[in-house]
This record gives C-alpha cells, sequence and structure tokens, in this order.
C-alpha cells in the first residue's frame, strides 16, 4: 500500500515581527512570520526539506520527483531538474512541477501516492515549497510565511499509509498572481472567505469523510489549510473538528506558505503521530481536495527528522523593516542587474556536478579529495583518475575565513570561509550566524543557497551552516 | 640549469614614471607616452625609433595587446610582446625584456607596464560574477584568508596592520609620481571603513591609473655606473582557495620565487644582503606576510620588527619607499616596473627626500591572484 515513507521540512530561520511591519523593533514572543532571505527562494528551501526528508535514505531509490511551487524563478526550464541534481539523484529520475494554486502541494502528494499505488513507481519524492510576496503594508504580506515540506512516498514501510482521497474543481476568482505580477492579490475579502474558502474546505473534508464512511470525529489529527488564523478558525468550528484535534495552524509563527502551507501542517501532525492515529489533510484553491492517512508502526523507527518543531526553534528576528525590503528585492537596490548578460550558461552547464550537485572528486591514485573538478590531482598529479564524493551531506570545517563587507547584500557582512571537507577546500559563504561568532575549526554542514541574481536569472550553489546535531 | 645566468649581464640605463592617480583626462597612450620618453631622456637614447629593437609590455585590463603601446611611441618594424601575468604583470614583463637581452637577441629593449582601471566606472576592484562558488570575489576577500589563522597563530592584529598603512602613506608623501600624499595615523587606519576583515579601507592599495617604463640593455654597452640586474622571476603557485593543506599563515608563491631569485643572484642571507625593497602591498597583511616570506624576518616575528621601525625609511631594511601601492598607487601592469623605477632611484642615490642610506642590492616584489603569482627582481650596483 502506497504511504508517506519519510518527511523533512525547511523553514527559514529568519522571522520577520508584526511589530517590525509595523516600524517598529522585534518583540518577544510576539506574532512573526517566517522570510526566505535574499539567498533564499522555492528552490533552495526545496532541497533543504527534501535532504532532512531523505537523511538516512538511499537516494539512488528514488525513481521520481514532484516539485511543487507557484513562486518558482522561471516559466518555462523545470525545477525538479535541478532539484533532483542539487540532491544528486539517479540521472533516469522522473521530474516534473506541479503548480498554479496553493493546491499544489497535495496535488503532488496525490499524484506521488496514486503512482506509486499503480506500481509505476516504487518511490517518489514530493516537495512543496513557496515563498510568496503579499504588497508591503498589506495584510497579505502579514499573513504570508515561507517554507518547504518533503515526503519520500512508497509501497513498503509506510509510517502513514494513504487511505483514500478526495477532490472537486471550482472556477473562481478568489486569489491569483498574473503573469507579470510580483504579489499575490486577491477580490474583496469577504467573497473571498464566504465564496471561496469556507465552503470549499468544507466540501472537501466532508466529500472525503462520506467517501469513507466515516465521521469526523474517527480523525485525531486534522490538518486544514487555512488563508489566515480567523478564516481558518471559523471553518474549523463550522466542520465540527475538536480544538484537541487541529493541528496548530502555526498563524504568528510561521504564516500561510502557500503551496507549502497544508503539507508543513501533515509535517506537523507527523511529528506527533503513533501508530493507530488517523490524520485528515484538507486542502483548497481552485476547488479543494482531502486526503486521509492511517500511521503505522515504522513510525516508531524513523530517525529523529528536522521538520516544523526544529525548524521553528532555530529563529533569528530581523531587525528592521527595511532589511526584509531590501532581502527580498522590494525596493531599488545599488546595483542594477538590468544590463547584466549574468553567468555564461555554458559554464553552468559544465560545472553542475561541482556546483549544484556540489561533488568534490577522489583521485583514484592518492585518495586525495579535491574540489572543483580537476584533471590532475593537486596531491599526487595523477592524470583523469577520479571518483565522484558527493559534500552536500558531509560536515565540513571552517580553516580560514574574511567578512566582506562589499558584496551586495541586504545585511553586510558577507562571511567567507575556506571550509575543509574531508580534505578537499572549498570557497563558501557562512550563514546563520554572527560574524563574530566564526571561528577557524568550527563544524559546518550545508544548505543550498541562491548566491545572487544576475542576468534576471537566479544562480545557485551551497553555502555553509554552523553544524546542528 | 644555470640560476646565474642573467646575473649582471644586463643593464637598466633608463627608467621613466608617469604621475599615477585617477587620470581622468588622460588616455593609456598619453601615460605611456609619459614614462617612455622619460626613460628615454633618463637612458640617453633621442632616437627610440632606431635605438629600441624590441618592445615587451604588461597590462591586465588592456584587450589591445602589445598593440595600444607600439601606436603611442609610433615603434613599428619591431617585436612588441604583451604578457599578463596577474599582479607580476609588470615585473614578467621586465623579465621578458631581460631574458631576450641575455640571450642576446637584442640590445636595447623598451618594457612598458601599464594599466588604466578607472576608465571601466566603479571605485575599487569590481566584484566579479564569473564563477557562482567564487562569490563574493573580491581582491579584498582573497588577501584577507590568511589574517584570522595568522592573528589566532602569531598574536598580531589590526594595529600592526594600521602601523604599515601609516608607514606607506608617510613615505607617499615623498615621492612626486605618488596619487595619494596624506599623512594618517594609526586611528585613521583602525577607523576606516570595513572592507572585508580584517581590512579598513586604509589596509586597501589605491586603485589607479599609470604607466612606467625601463629601457634596458647589454651591460657591456652600458656605462660603469649603470645599475645591473642580479636576476629576475616569475613563479605559479596553486590557488590557495582549493589547495589541499594550505595553512594560511603565508602565500606559497613568494617563497618559492624568493628561492630562485636568491639563488639567481647569489644571496644567501636577504636579511643582511637586501638594503631597499619594494614589495606587493596590495593590502597591509600582504606586505607583512612578504617580510617573513622573503627570509628578511623570522616567521611569525613580523609584529615586532614593525614595532621597531625596521621596515622604516630610516630602519635597517626600508620596504615601499614610494608610499608602495597603498599610497603610490597600483595600475596593475605597471606596478613592477614602478618599483625597479624606484630602486633605480634609491641605487642611483637619486630618490631626494626618501634616500636610504647607500644601498647596494635592491629587491622588488608582486604576488597576485588568489594569489597565484609572485615576480621578484633584485637590482644592484656593479
Amino acid at each position: 500500500m502506497a504511504g508517506i515513507v519519510s518527511y523533512g521540512a525547511y523553514i527559514p530561520p529568519t522571522r520577520l515581527g508584526f511589530s517590525v511591519m509595523g516600524g517598529g523593533a522585534p518583540k518577544d514572543g510576539g506574532p512573526e512570520r517566517s522570510v526566505a532571505w535574499n539567498d533564499e527562494d522555492a528552490v533552495t528551501m526545496a532541497v533543504t526539506a527534501a535532504v532532512n526528508c531523505l537523511r538516512g535514505f538511499d537516494r539512488a531509490a528514488v525513481d521520481g520527483v514532484l516539485f511543487a511551487s507557484t513562486t518558482y524563478a522561471f516559466k518555462e526550464k523545470q525545477g525538479a531538474a535541478l532539484i533532483a541534481k542539487a540532491l544528486d539523484l539517479r540521472r533516469d529520475v522522473r521530474t516534473a512541477d506541479v503548480s498554479g494554486s496553493v493546491r499544489a502541494g497535495t496535488d503532488a502528494l496525490r499524484a506521488a501516492f496514486d503512482s506509486v499505488a499503480a506500481g509505476s513507481a516504487q518511490r517518489v519524492l514530493v516537495i512543496a515549497s513557496d515563498a510568496r510576496l503579499g504588497a508591503p503594508g498589506s495584510g497579505l504580506e502579514r499573513n504570508f510565511g515561507d517554507g518547504a515540506a518533503a515526503f519520500l512516498i512508497g509501497d513498503a514501510d509506510a509510517i502513514a499509509e494513504d487511505e483514500g482521497a478526495f477532490a472537486f474543481a471550482e472556477e473562481i476568482v478568489d486569489v491569483w498572481r498574473a503573469e507579470g505580477d510580483a504579489f499575490v492579490h486577491t477580490w474583496e475579502e469577504r467573497f473571498v472567505v464566504q465564496e471561496g474558502y469556507t465552503p470549499g474546505i468544507a466540501e472537501a473534508v466532508n466529500g472525503l469523510v462520506a467517501k469513507l464512511g466515516a465521521s469526523i470525529g474517527d480523525f485525531n489529527r486534522v490538518a486544514l489549510y487555512g488563508p489566515d488564523a480567523r478564516s481558518h478558525g471559523t471553518a474549523a468550528r463550522s466542520l465540527g473538528i475538536d480544538r484537541g484535534r487541529l493541528v496548530d495552524p502555526l498563524f504568528g509563527k510561521l504564516g500561510n506558505a502557500g503551496v507549502a502551507f497544508a503539507p508543513l501542517l501533515l509535517v506537523s501532525a507527523l511529528e506527533a503521530a503513533k501508530p493507530g492515529d488517523r490524520i485528515l489533510l484538507a486542502n483548497y484553491g481552485d476547488g479543494g481536495e482531502a486526503s486521509a492517512l492511517s500511521v503505522a508502526a515504522p513510525i516508531e523507527k524513523l530517525e529523529a527528522r528536522r521538520g516544523v518543531a526544529w525548524h521553528l526553534a532555530k529563529r533569528w528576528a530581523v531587525p528592521k523593516y527595511e532589511t526584509y525590503l531590501k532581502a527580498r528585492d522590494l525596493q531599488s537596490a545599488e546595483y542594477d542587474a538590468g544590463t547584466n548578460q549574468g553567468l555564461s550558461a555554458t559554464i553552468h552547464f559544465r560545472e553542475r556536478e561541482d556546483e549544484i550537485a556540489f561533488k568534490a572528486q577522489q583521485c583514484g591514485s592518492c585518495g586525495a579529495l579535491q574540489f572543483p573538478a580537476q584533471r590532475i590531482c593537486e596531491s599526487c598529479y595523477a592524470k583523469d583518475d577520479f571518483t565522484q564524493v558527493r559534500l552536500s551531506d558531509q560536515v565540513g570545517s571552517v580553516v580560514t575565513f574574511t567578512l566582506d563587507f562589499f558584496f551586495p547584500t541586504p545585511d553586510p557582512p558577507t562571511i567567507v570561509t575556506i571550509t575543509d571537507i574531508g580534505g578537499a577546500r572549498v570557497h563558501l559563504q557562512l550563514v546563520n550566524i554572527p560574524a563574530d561568532q566564526v571561528r577557524p575549526g568550527m563544524p559546518v554542514e550545508f544548505e543550498f543557497r541562491r548566491i545572487h541574481q544576475v542576468g534576471g536569472r537566479p544562480n545557485y550553489y551551497w553555502k555553509g551552516v554552523p553544524f546542528a546535531q | 640549469m644555470q640560476k646565474d645566468a642573467i646575473r649582471d649581464k644586463v643593464a637598466v640605463t633608463g627608467v621613466g614614471c608617469c604621475q599615477f592617480g585617477e587620470n581622468w583626462d588622460k588616455s593609456p597612450s598619453d601615460m605611456i607616452v609619459d614614462a617612455a620618453y622619460e626613460a628615454y631622456a633618463d637612458a640617453g637614447i633621442d632616437e627610440p625609433q632606431k635605438q629600441i629593437d624590441a618592445v615587451f609590455t604588461g597590462s591586465i585590463y588592456s584587450n589591445k595587446g602589445p598593440h595600444e603601446c607600439s601606436d603611442a611611441l609610433k615603434l613599428f618594424g619591431k617585436p612588441v610582446t604583451m604578457v599578463s601575468n596577474y599582479c607580476a604583470t609588470g615585473t614578467d614583463a621586465f623579465r621578458c625584456g631581460v631574458m631576450s637581452i641575455a640571450a642576446g637577441l637584442y640590445d636595447t629593449v623598451l618594457v612598458v607596464g601599464y594599466d588604466k582601471p578607472k576608465d571601466r566606472g566603479v571605485s575599487g576592484p569590481s566584484v566579479m560574477m564569473d564563477r557562482v562558488r567564487d562569490l563574493p570575489q573580491t581582491p579584498a576577500g582573497w588577501f584577507a584568508l590568511c589574517a584570522a589563522t595568522y592573528f589566532d597563530k602569531y598574536g598580531a592584529g589590526r594595529e600592526d596592520l594600521a602601523r604599515i598603512a601609516v608607514k606607506n602613506h608617510h613615505n607617499g608623501t615623498l615621492a612626486p609620481n605618488s596619487f595619494l600624499k596624506r599623512e594618517i595615523t594609526v586611528e585613521d587606519a583602525l577607523n576606516g571603513r570595513m572592507i572585508s576583515w580584517p581590512f579598513g579601507l586604509y589596509d586597501c592599495a589605491a586603485q589607479t591609473d599609470g604607466a612606467a617604463a625601463a629601457v634596458i640593455t647589454r651591460a657591456d654597452l652600458a656605462s660603469k655606473d649603470a645599475i645591473l640586474v642580479k636576476g629576475v622571476t616569475v613563479i605559479a603557485g596553486p590557488n590557495p582557495q582549493k589547495d589541499p593543506g594550505n595553512d594560511f599563515l603565508s602565500w606559497k608563491p613568494t617563497g618559492w620565487a624568493a628561492t630562485d631569485i636568491y639563488a639567481q643572484a647569489g644571496i644567501d642571507d636577504p636579511a643582511n644582503q637586501i638594503d631597499v625593497a619594494q614589495v606587493h602591498d596590495c593590502f597591509t597583511l600582504t606586505e607583512l606576510l612578504t617580510y617573513e616570506d622573503l627570509g628578511f624576518i623570522e616567521k611569525g616575528s613580523a609584529k615586532e620588527h614593525i614595532a621597531d621601525g625596521k621596515f622604516e625609511l630610516t630602519g635597517d631594511l626600508p620596504v615601499n619607499t614610494d608610499g608602495g601601492l597603498k599610497a603610490f598607487g597600483h595600475p596593475t601592469g605597471a606596478t613592477g616596473v614602478r618599483m625597479i623605477y624606484e630602486n633605480v632611484q634609491q641605487l642611483r642615490g637619486t630618490a631626494g627626500e626618501r634616500q636610504v642610506s647607500d644601498p647596494g642590492i635592491a629587491l622588488s616584489h608582486n604576488i597576485g591572484g588568489h594569489p597565484t603569482a609572485c615576480g621578484i627582481a633584485i637590482l644592484g650596483k656593479q
């Protein structure tokens, strides 16, 4: 039977307090939302969530990747293929992007369950990731949050088995972002809630419960998408969901993470689940979708995941609203990328194993590791005798560093290190640490990040982050 | 291999250097003509089209090859070459000229180093965007990578670097063609805008436009008091950012180039045999490491010697007597030749207010790239 074999999440540690959005200082314990920083986007968050999901699992066993997002940077050029390369998955992996509404995350999950159930794939990685923008100062900006959730769907050893689903489609202009729009738009709020979300989420939940011949009370955990705290609360009450069984929607901590929102609530439900629990997951967007899952015994053997709780505990408060605006390029920057051609596409293509898959090469003659790929061994001078070794899941150590105040970034300095990874030396930016705490010798792990955008295209590479046990 | 093959075979008979600075109103040709005609006059050359046999030029910003130089000077119908070797470019152009004379191919050669970075519309080096994995990619960031490690091991700090900046600013006030002519204090240096830790603004060389030239000739054709080339070398090292095992306490190419140049010049006790040196102070820490990597002092002892004033104009071993890259300015391709210009003045005793006491042997040193390129030249009296 198809089910969830593993899960992982990513929530940026950067948090924008409502007080900061109001022009004030960060307030301890006050409501806040997560914010993808200037080196993060739907792709980088997806990669980290997937890395967290695949921890302890054989990446070579992944048959497919479905990447769901409404904020992927390209109209044409697949995100799932880039993510598969960053994850160093098999070359014959099947990949597809799913988009179009915030329902895309659960749509992708459903497609993965179906393909595994049909036997066309054994293991499919589903990643939902979003970093939507509300116009500065708007209610949407305050309600939104950024993050990603990843699930490995398989046909054996499931921690949560698929019990079935119900879905319907609807044509309604309630929430949208058209070609060329930077910000998400909505129609008048009462219309959106009264004609869109409230009846839609109810139709999805009631449709599933009826289809399974169950009642809402049969589910221990109910994870409901909601556009904002108030609408979510109203919907939960009208559906008769017991407060104790409702998965915390995390408004004021995470925020509505778009495509990743319902999947992140599912992660949150799984973190607290025990065998025999039944989970109901309901989503809304141009129609609705609900799934039922029953938690199975293997969940007790799954090693601790970096999920929602792990990420929410790691936080850095944005000090000023202007810093956030700069990070998300919402006010004019000093550097105009308009005339820049960007990175050479041919160089990017040639170096995809170095920069995207983050692989070093190991000399077959002397065993030394070096990065990036070169023809001659820097240690023993043997020629063309290398095997590739993935660095992204290793732990490195800072050899030396500098703090660069020159590189354009919303909050200088940029921490630049030479990091030793198994003997290979790698020029790497370091993030998620105050500059005055960087020391030679400190252990670091690696996250896929957006280094900069030139020529209208984002450019990705890896960064160091302090090693966390 | 005969290490001393060029020793005393080539004489520097004329040197020239244009005013370094943000030469908004001067073209590369203008600067090349200023430098070359000063060198001609110094060497007693009045018909360069007849008396110069070949031209070696160095530049890293020009994309015109040596032809900008041959066209500026109307040196046609003869061999012209351009070399590019990061910050060792000027020294390498000089080296190619010296080798061609030592080989007997030419009698008299003109060497021109120049660069015009201030036509690019950026202040300081541009942020290079050619490899995403190398970002941020600024020279200050490259050269700063020895700081955390060196400071930890030897207990030096930003104040020691600041003293180097103060010295070079002072020396720059005494050099007529230098860019910056302003004394600074240690406090000024420490309070400068941070560029790439530990380098503040005053730890960084002044990027300028400029050109410098040298006329070199067969030693046996030169006058008895002409300055002789004792040796010249250029060495390549690994990119320290990916070099396995690099200790970030020194830059390898300088040590390797020092071993080679001392063998060429017959020097076995550099600390005592070298009387004056121009070293590559692209950043203050680069100068500090170079004291040690050239064998002027023990590894790790720079802090004490800086405090003692060893490298000041009145010290035992004056370094960067004309203000160095810091104050004289750093038009990359010109810098190595500008150092030859200063060392010739010092050896002749014509350096005016910045003249050091009766030097017999003078060294010039460049290091560039990440850094991977080192060039060293040693000149001496006969």
